[in-house]
């Protein structure tokens, strides 16, 4: 029991530290939310630093119902630190508002319990219960502007179809439970390859990879996506197109590999059209938006599908280069909302039309130049280094044989760079529209030039380290 | 490490990397001068390389390796053939800078950054040794080109950029795949290796296909040649130039560095379609040349038909047809771009491109007449221009390879010569009968500068062309041997039979003398 314990260890921090916070919540109220945010960025370090495979003592713990392996330590290092940039990068936006409440910080902090709990699943309850945690606290910060309508509707309209996907996975949740005799993945694993799939066996994994597929936001499952992440607070939209993103493709991949992958011939079907109609609605959909977060949503759908590509891979070279596509992916998102936050016209309030950003480069060239980056990056266009994951996913897909669908990903990639070109020819082609207000935050400045630098040519340094880690981290799977 | 004992290509990649992030924050008469000193280093650099190179020494030279990205290297080498066009390149872009002193009136830091950016990447493609490497060098060329079209191009700038963005790049994507699945099978990124490595005939017709849709947009051929004029028109002079002069070569290059050497059974047996292809340039394109208003559109069809030989010289497998194709890409990259150059002066005049706004330049303008008139002759192919040695060499091979594609070619010459002519006649000629075309004053030092380099050093490849062909010669060589194997034969060797041991002149290296031009 003790070791168990050991094994959760990061939770405990921060489930610890979210109570900790909602008790100074209480008595303190809303002047100690700047504190409350570096406090909670500081517990994002602690559970980062006391993460099992960190500290060099992974293992299994409760019976098979939770695993702390290098695969759950690589992915929650992730979201911590998407978390963490989320987190500050919402002090100033919040402040200026003047909503600035200390409930942000707690809800963050126990999305991210919710998120670790998810990639740490060796069983289809606690991948439950982690999923539903992070939903319960996503509701809630979608809607964290309450006087906003648009935010209120986001909040309703992804809790009305989260409980729907909620419902279906928990449906194959007791598909699987009732075909194979178990909700732990390994016993999953054997029942499905003791004797092939049956077909109740096979509805199963289809409800459970679409509820997950819901939280990923994968076509047909993306619903929601344009609308929440239009109507929520643009640093509550950067954190779910970040930290919860990459928890949900970790856990697709694990449930995937340890619990599915006798059946992985049925599953990749599922996968793969999944993936390739992400890649191809996430371009096409995009293209006609005016609304520039709703123009990112597209653009997370999109990239979304060419992670799955390296999933459908089903190898370890495949499961290492979704690791590494969600690494570089949570950077170049989190950038790019970074510099959509800072778009407010002179009187402060913020814009969101990608209109509004023409000629940025002449009113605000250093602001301009790293949004560019960010979009070529996201079009994967080399030199920069949101070339190098659409790289390995295609690369994983040709060795696992699967050549004609790194084709036509990689096709339907062209669709996708039409979009993000836009915004570059409205920014660097087009006549200045109203200049913004400046902005004189320094930290989120800071935040971007570190992604920036991190996307440019310079990542390219970073690739024996995160390939090495990504590596190490799949082959726990396998 | 190499020879010289600093890794001069690194160096080279890097001065104009430097200059340009330098360029973004420094003022408008800084910037100017700073892009003309890194182009010159880079040109003294370029220099320095071809007389440090030893022709008949090993084949890639200059070498460096360091394995900096864990999947692959920061490889870089060369051989003659990336010589030349590594000289092209860094000859070119002093006299684009040159050329945009004055026409380019705002952004100028950011305008100097992107062309500087754009020669590092250049450089980069000639010179890479990795095939990953290469292709980000390849694919990188994108970003700048679609900004400088974009931002400094004429009124249909937008649609132009986009046309030439994503053309390329559905091309070069397809070429990602195919590169992915040769280094799975190869197990090696390196170039050097890869052109060692027999990959199995029936891999390689799809492998081929899918770097031939890369390299044919790029080139371009026809049907897939139709981003280039709007691209050409709307862009800035200087990026004309840049767009003729290189980055089309980097097409032809692709061919000669991987089509050929890697799938020679591939390209044996997809002959026809490129020759059919090539045919059709040359004819099509030169009758749309003939009936354009536009000058700049012009000279971009003719440059499509230019290509055209190129391809029809590489694909024909024999020594002259390649190292005329060479000659025609090095001749074309310094015609054309002057030609563009030439347009851009009168352009930065009267503000038209319209040919029929011009007439009778020849009085008041007579430097310029002189070095347009002697453009025109190269681009036609006159004996004593680059332009002759390269068709001429190219249609020889052809002529070995096949003699219908000899024909239908040659009345590309024809064409050609009609069209330029055409187009000399009614800019230079004529009654000077337009005041504002009266009014227009001739060549300033720095145009008469740029353009009598370039006439200069087409001159001397119009008369030695030794010079150019003396570093490639082994590289063709080893070339021809690795493709021999699948040589489709031609229909023409009566012609060649005078000669007592054909196979014995294939392969010391020595050109038939009269191909050669003046020994």
């Amino acid at each position: 029991m003790g070791e168990s314990l050991f094994f959760t260890l990061p939770e405990i921090v921060l489930t610890l530290g979210s109570l900790f916070l909602l008790m100074l919540a209480a008595f303190m109220g809303d002047r100690v939310s700047r504190l409350a945010t570096w406090l909670a960025v500081g517990f994002f370090v602690i559970a980062a630093l006391v993460t099992p495979e960190i500290i060099g003592r992974g293992g299994v713990g409760f019976d098979g119902l939770y695993i702390a392996d290098s695969f759950a330590a690589f992915s929650k290092i992730l979201i911590y630190i998407a978390a963490a940039a989320a987190l500050v990068a919402a002090t100033s936006w919040f402040a200026r508002d003047g909503t600035f409440r200390t409930e942000y910080p707690v809800l963050i902090l126990l999305s991210a319990v919710g998120m670790g709990m998810m990639v740490s699943a060796g069983d289809l309850l606690t991948l439950y219960v982690g999923l539903e945690l992070l939903s319960l606290s996503s509701y809630v910060l979608a809607s964290f502007q309450r006087r906003d309508v648009r935010s209120a509707e986001a909040g309703l309209k992804y809790f009305v179809l989260g409980a729907l996907a909620s419902g279906i996975l928990l449906y194959g949740i007791s598909l699987l439970y009732g075909f194979t005799g178990s909700t732990l993945f390994g016993q999953i694993n054997l029942a499905l390859g003791r004797d092939g799939v049956s077909t109740g066996e096979l509805f199963g994994i289809v409800f459970v990879l679409a509820g997950i597929a819901f939280k990923v936001s994968a076509v047909p499952f993306h619903m929601w996506t344009p609308d929440v992440y239009e109507g929520a607070p643009t640093p509550v939209t950067a954190y779910f197109a970040s930290a919860p993103k990459v928890a949900a493709m970790c856990l697709m991949a694990r449930v995937a590999i340890e619990g599915m992958g006798p059946a992985t011939f049925e599953w990749r079907q599922i996968v793969i059209f999944s993936a390739l109609a992400s890649t191809i609605l996430g371009g096409v959909a995009a293209i006609n938006q005016r609304n520039i977060k709703r123009l990112l949503a597209y653009s997370s759908i999109n990239n979304v599908g060419f992670a799955l590509i390296g999933l459908a891979a089903a190898t370890r070279e495949g499961i290492a280069s979704v690791l590494f596509y969600m690494a570089v992916y949570v950077v170049m998102t989190i950038g790019s909302f970074l510099c959509v936050l800072r778009m407010r016209d002179e009187t402060g309030r913020p814009v969101e039309t990608i209109a509004s950003l023409s000629g940025l480069s002449r009113t605000r060239p250093g602001l301009a130049a790293a949004l560019a980056m960010f979009m070529f990056s996201l079009a994967g266009i080399p030199p920069l280094f949101g070339f190098w994951p659409k790289f390995l996913v295609f690369n994983a897909a040709v060795e696992a044989d699967l050549t004609w669908l790194a084709a036509v990903g990689i096709a339907t990639s062209v669709i996708g760079a039409y979009y993000y070109l836009k915004i570059i020819k409205t920014m660097y082609f087009d006549e200045p529209a109203p200049a913004f207000e400046p902005s004189r935050d320094r930290i989120e400045g800071v935040l971007i030039v570190l992604a920036a630098l991190f996307i440019s040519p310079l990542g390219y340094f970073s690739i024996p380290y995160i390939d090495a880690a990504a590596q190490n981290a799949a082959g726990a799977l396998f | 490490m190499n020879a010289l004992g600093f890794p001069i290509l690194s160096l080279m990649l890097l001065v104009p990397l430097v200059a340009a992030g330098v360029c973004l924050f420094v003022s408008n008469n800084t910037a100017r001068w700073l892009a003309l000193g890194a182009t010159l280093v880079d040109l003294a650099l370029g220099i320095f390389l071809w007389g440090a190179y030893d022709i008949g020494g090993p084949q890639w030279q200059f070498v460096e390796n360091a394995p900096l990205f864990g999947r692959f290297s920061w490889a870089l080498g060369i051989d003659g053939i990336a010589l030349m066009l590594i000289m092209l390149s860094v000859f070119l872009m002093p006299i684009c800078i040159a050329a945009s002193w004055s026409s380019i009136e705002h952004r100028i830091p950011e305008y100097m950054a992107a062309f500087l950016l754009m020669e590092t990447l250049m450089i980069g493609v000639f010179a890479a040794q990795d095939i990953f490497l290469f292709y980000i060098f390849f694919e990188a060329g994108l970003i700048p080109m679609y900004l400088i079209i974009g931002i400094w191009g004429g009124a249909e700038r937008i649609y132009a950029s986009y046309k030439f963005f994503l053309y390329t790049l559905l091309g070069s994507v397809l070429m990602l795949v195919a590169m992915l699945w040769m280094v799975n099978f190869a197990g090696t990124t390196s170039i050097p290796v890869l052109l060692q490595t027999d990959f199995p005939p029936e891999a390689q017709t799809l492998l081929w296909l899918a770097f031939f849709a890369s390299f044919a947009v790029k080139l371009p051929m026809w049907p897939v040649h139709t981003w280039l004029p709007d691209a050409h028109v709307q862009a800035p002079t200087a990026g004309s130039v840049i767009l003729a002069g290189v980055l089309l070569k980097l097409g032809g290059y692709g061919f000669i560095r991987f089509s050929l050497p890697m799938f020679p059974e591939a390209s044996a047996e997809l002959f026809w379609l490129v020759m059919g292809l090539s045919m059709v340039a040359i004819v099509y394109t030169s009758l749309v040349a003939l009936v354009q208003r536009d000058m700049k559109k012009l000279i971009a069809y003719s440059s499509v038909a230019h290509m055209a030989f190129v391809t029809i010289g590489l694909f024909a497998f024999n020594r002259q047809g390649i190292e005329g194709a060479l000659i025609v890409m090095l001749s074309h990259g310094l015609v054309s771009g002057a030609l563009f150059l030439c347009v851009g002066v009168i352009y930065d005049r009267l503000h038209t491109r319209e040919i029929d706004r011009y007439g009778g330049l020849s009085d008041n303008m007579p430097a310029y007449a002189v070095l347009f008139l002697l453009f025109t002759m190269a681009s036609v192919g006159l004996p004593g221009t680059g332009g002759f040695v390269g068709e001429f060499l190219s249609l020889l091979g052809a002529y070995r390879a096949n003699s219908w594609v000899a024909f239908v070619a040659t009345t590309g010459i024809i064409l050609g010569a009609a069209y330029m002519l055409y187009l000399y006649w009614r800019v230079a000629y004529g009654k000077l009968d337009k005041p504002d075309v009266a009014a227009m004053p001739d060549l300033n030092k720095r145009e008469l500068a740029m353009l009598t380099f370039i006439a200069a050093v087409v001159l001397w490849m119009g008369v030695y062309p030794e010079s150019f062909l003396a570093p490639m010669r082994n590289d063709v060589g080893t070339l021809l041997a690795r493709i021999e194997r699948a040589n489709p034969g031609g229909d023409a060797r009566i012609a060649m039979s005078a000669s007592p041991k054909p196979a014995a002149v294939e392969h010391d290296g020595n050109v038939p003398k009269a191909a050669e031009g003046g020994h």
